[in-house]
């Protein structure tokens, strides 16, 4: 069309353009969102909600992480559990009764406790119950300083002591406590394991390291002999050790426990569990960042959008500028600071809000609030190129335009 | 008088493609320091002419040059350059920026000058005391009478200090007492040595005005020349 006008920008005869302050840039192409402050919040509102979206995703896994990496050092990975596996003809193989005390004696170890599974034993809540319904809770015989050892803490009531060495008392695991409707403990609770009523002493938060002790009623040794005839054979030997020595530990403990056949004794490390968790994470996260990456690009839609019919719209202003002087170049460069700030601004608020997010999810399940830095300062970083993409063809329209064609004057 | 005039056309043109003559011939020129208007109904390529002089568009036969530089042999750049530094912009319909106070409208007019944000804010309170309006200075624009906006556009044409200084209808959209302040501005500040080119086609305005050039289906048909200032009729 036009052609007298079709001229290249840069350097040419004649006067040179002043250049303008970075600042003076900044200011200009953000004033232009000032004048419509509904489409702006409605523009950057779909690219808050992507961010948003993104930040809380990292910021709620992250936080997660830190509970787990938190509870992980609480409970140390230097557990290894000792237990029976099959013998070479697939039958249940047993722990010679020496087994707990020869671990003990490895100079790695710093503490050895064992249980052994009351088969047979069942766990009601009282002699009403019918005896089909045991709530598949099993009764252990433990030794006192078995909590210590996995490091289980206690939620209600006390932890093995030394009376319950002797009398009928007993220490539920979380699940066992739920099962039977514990939720408090006075003189009178009392729980019926095989024909014998014990009193209920405490109750124990979740063992994450020993995950079957959440399923069980814990009864001190002396009285599961006295009462139930248990042989202490064990069913498994939790074996605390040096957390410098754990591989090897690991490697020999089976010959320990059991040296005329090792190959029947199964030894396991119960934090590897947890360390997989955290890596089973991912995946998920891997999706939910996919889905806020689509609403970031529904929001870099929507701005460029708002560019093109804000271009439209304002061909009386590109005129006015071109008449005061402004090139092209500088026309370009509104437009495109505008499409930046407009999208960091949905960034901003986006951070904020997945900050948010965060937080009170983090709170709600009790987890250390944990968002990494450059969740923040990336996400506001894509939101301007975001912006810079979305606006590079409204602002390329918008220098374009002729300057007569823009004042349309009558 | 200046030995560069403000503007010259030589057998100018302005053809669109589909053969639409908007100018054609035009000889015309116009010195620096003169007060003229361009007189015409609508549609007689007055615009176009406007454009021309303001080099917000060029020719596509002849030659245009204002203050001696070839509007057609200019870049982006340097056309910017020259709008920037030595002309200035009145419009019929103001082009104020909505929400925005009368003294950072006037400061705009200096944006792409280089001078600094203090620099341009201050010389934008001088201009508008210039126009007499100090004390709208940071009124926004639908604050303001329309007489009082026409003084804010003519505030932002003139703080960068334009050697030419074109009003396109400048009263079209006033009543007529704040249509006639508006032309003893323009006189006013043609006095101060700025060339003033006014549009319209109000020949009662026109007349006012020390020369005029008529303008009529692209071609210049009548130019009363320069007349001496104490002659204007």
């Amino acid at each position: 069309m036009r052609a007298p006008l079709r001229r290249r920008g840069g350097p040419g005869p004649g006067p040179r353009p002043a250049r303008m302050a970075f600042g003076d840039r900044l200011r200009t192409g953000a004033g232009g969102l000032r004048a419509r402050p509904t489409r702006v919040v409605l523009s950057a509102l779909g690219i808050a909600i992507g961010i948003a979206a993104m930040v809380a995703v990292v910021g709620v896994s992250s936080s997660g992480r830190a509970e787990l990496d938190e509870r992980i050092g609480r409970l140390g990975t230097n557990l290894v559990t000792v237990s029976p596996g099959s013998d070479l003809f697939g039958g249940e193989a047993t722990l010679p009764e020496e087994a707990q005390g020869r671990i003990g004696r490895m100079p790695e170890v710093e503490s050895v406790s064992q249980v052994e599974l009351l088969s047979g034993t069942n766990v009601y809540r009282s002699d009403l119950v019918p005896s089909g319904e045991s709530g598949g809770i099993g009764a252990y015989a433990v030794d006192p300083g078995l909590l210590e050892t996995i490091r289980a803490e206690v939620r209600l009531g006390s932890g093995l002591n030394p009376a319950t060495r002797d009398h009928p008392s007993v220490v539920l695991g979380a699940a066992a406590a739920e099962r039977l409707g514990i939720d408090r403990i006075t003189p009178d609770t009392v729980v019926l394991i095989g024909d014998t009523y014990f009193s209920v002493v405490g109750v124990l938060e979740r063992a994450d390291l020993a995950p079957e002790l959440d399923n069980a009623a814990l009864i001190g040794r002396s009285v599961a002999e006295r009462v139930f005839g248990a042989e202490g054979e064990a069913s498994t030997v939790y074996v605390r050790v040096d957390p410098e020595k754990v591989a090897s530990v690991r490697e020999r403990v089976g010959r320990n426990a059991n040296p005329e056949r090792p190959n029947e004794v199964e030894v396991s490390r119960p934090s590897d569990a947890l360390e997989a968790r955290r890596a089973a994470d991912q995946t998920l996260n891997g999706l939910l960042l996919g889905l806020g990456g689509v609403a970031l690009l529904v929001g870099g839609v929507g701005v460029a959008n708002t560019m093109v019919i804000s271009v439209l719209e304002r061909r009386g202003e590109i005129g006015l500028r071109r008449a005061l002087g402004a090139t092209r170049r500088d026309v370009r460069t509104q437009f495109l600071v505008e499409a930046m700030a407009l999208s960091a601004l949905g960034g901003l608020a986006g951070v904020l809000l997945g900050a948010a997010a965060t937080a009170g999810y983090a709170l709600l399940r009790g987890w250390p609030v944990a968002l990494p830095w450059w969740a923040g300062v990336g996400a506001v970083c894509v939101t301007v190129l975001i912006g810079a993409v979305a606006g590079l063809w409204p602002a390329l329209r918008a220098a374009a335009q002729q300057p007569t064609e823009a004042l349309g004057s009558a | 008088m200046s030995a560069v005039p403000a503007a010259e056309f030589t057998a100018v043109g302005r053809h669109y493609p589909g053969g639409v003559r908007a100018l054609d011939a035009v000889d015309l020129r116009i010195d620096q320091g003169e007060m003229a208007a361009i007189l015409g109904p609508s549609g007689s390529g007055k615009s176009t002419l406007l454009h021309l002089l303001g080099t917000l568009d060029a020719p596509t036969e002849g030659t245009v040059r204002v203050f001696g530089h070839d509007v057609g042999a200019l870049s982006d750049d340097g056309l910017s350059a020259l709008r920037a530094r030595s002309i200035g912009f009145v419009f019929q319909q103001f082009h104020l920026a909505p929400n925005v106070p009368a003294v950072d409208n006037v400061a705009d007019g200096l944006l792409y000058t280089g001078a600094g944000f203090r620099t341009r804010r201050r010389r934008a309170l001088r201009a508008l005391d210039r126009v007499g309006l100090t004390d709208r200075a940071h009124h926004r624009p639908h604050e303001l009478s329309g007489g009082q906006r026409q003084r804010v556009a003519i505030a932002r044409a003139v703080v960068g200090s334009p050697r030419l200084l074109l009003a396109d209808e400048p009263t079209g959209a006033l009543d007529t007492a704040s249509g006639a302040a508006v032309m003893e501005l323009l006189g006013e500040l043609n006095l101060e040595g700025v060339t003033v080119v006014v549009i319209t086609h109000d020949r009662e305005l026109a007349a006012r005005l020390p020369r005029r050039v008529e303008v009529r289906d692209g071609r210049v048909v009548a130019d009363s020349g320069v007349a001496p200032r104490e002659e204007a009729v």
